[in-house]
């Protein structure tokens, strides 16, 4: 786009408006989401109704003691780690698309929830946490009396 | 949000398998699981992510030097609630790997935990080489 020859304009003003425009357009397309980033690790789905949030998570091959989940007013935190495949020595690495590391990752929950009643387990490579909403953030429904 | 530069770099959101040339009988949407293969002594190793798939809802054919993996997914959907956001889907998983080498087909050992299936597939003997006598008419 920044290739079009210089002669075509007839004053070096209209080539700093152009030059201008894209730069414009440029921010405009980053602003839309044209360039990407990493998306969050893991992919969490959220659940909810009135009595609480359970946050399902895809995260396959994880010793379950190295899984780290805590929660501080409305926000949960996965933290946790997935050791790399160990191959041995001389050993041919045909293909590598797993992932592996760290992660760290902060969800931040529709209401407080209390932190004594949560509840996770991991099966299948699936992390579900149960987060029951803390007693007095629930909605309470108020009578009406008639005057 | 901290994460190590190797998981940001592999872990993008779950690609889904296009084209296959097998139809679908269920209606769910399938997934191309994530694969590491190595060669490791006399075995080829494939690992799969698979979450979700346990052990019972996993199936391994290798027909010819075609190797299918597919593990079917039992949705996780929590009772009474509703979802609010979702990031990911959930859906099958089918992938399908032409092996280079023979492969001994009676040694392959499967094994699947915590949503990761282990494969082992042991190289047969190289076949070998057998004279023949030529008898006299």
């Amino acid at each position: 786009m920044l290739t079009r020859p210089f002669w075509g304009y007839t004053s070096p003003w209209q080539e700093m408006n152009r030059l201008q425009r894209e730069i414009n357009r440029l921010f405009s397309d980053l602003s839309q989401g044209m360039v990407s980033t990493a998306p969050a690790y893991p992919a969490v789905n959220v659940w909810t109704n009135q009595e609480g949030v359970v946050v399902t998570a895809e995260l396959p091959g994880i010793n379950p003691d190295d899984l780290n989940i805590s929660v501080l007013g409305n926000v949960l935190t996965l933290s946790g780690k997935r050791e790399p495949e160990a191959i041995q020595e001389g050993g041919k690495v045909h293909r590598r698309e797993r992932g592996y590391g760290q992660f760290t990752r902060s969800i931040q929950l529709p209401f407080d929830v209390d932190a004594n009643k949560v509840e996770a387990t991991y099966k299948n490579g699936v992390l579900t946490v149960t987060l029951p909403r803390l007693e007095e953030e629930k909605p309470k429904k108020i009578a009406v009396k008639a005057a | 949000m901290a994460m190590n530069a190797e998981m940001q770099a592999q872990q993008a959101t779950k690609q889904e398998a296009t084209e296959s040339g097998v139809e679908q009988t269920r209606d769910r949407r399938v997934f191309v699981p994530r694969v590491d293969i190595y060669e490791s002594g006399d075995d080829l190793i494939v690992v799969a992510d698979m979450p979700g798939v346990d052990e019972n809802n996993v199936d391994i054919t290798l027909e010819q030097d075609r190797l299918t993996i597919v593990g079917r997914v039992d949705p996780v959907a929590p009772n009474g609630y509703t979802l609010a956001y979702a990031e990911y889907a959930e859906g099958d998983y089918r992938r399908t790997f032409t092996l280079s080498n023979e492969i001994d087909r009676d040694h392959i050992e499967a094994t699947m935990s915590n949503g990761v299936l282990r494969l082992r597939l042991p190289k047969a003997a190289p076949a070998k080489a057998r004279k023949i006598a030529v008898k006299a008419a």
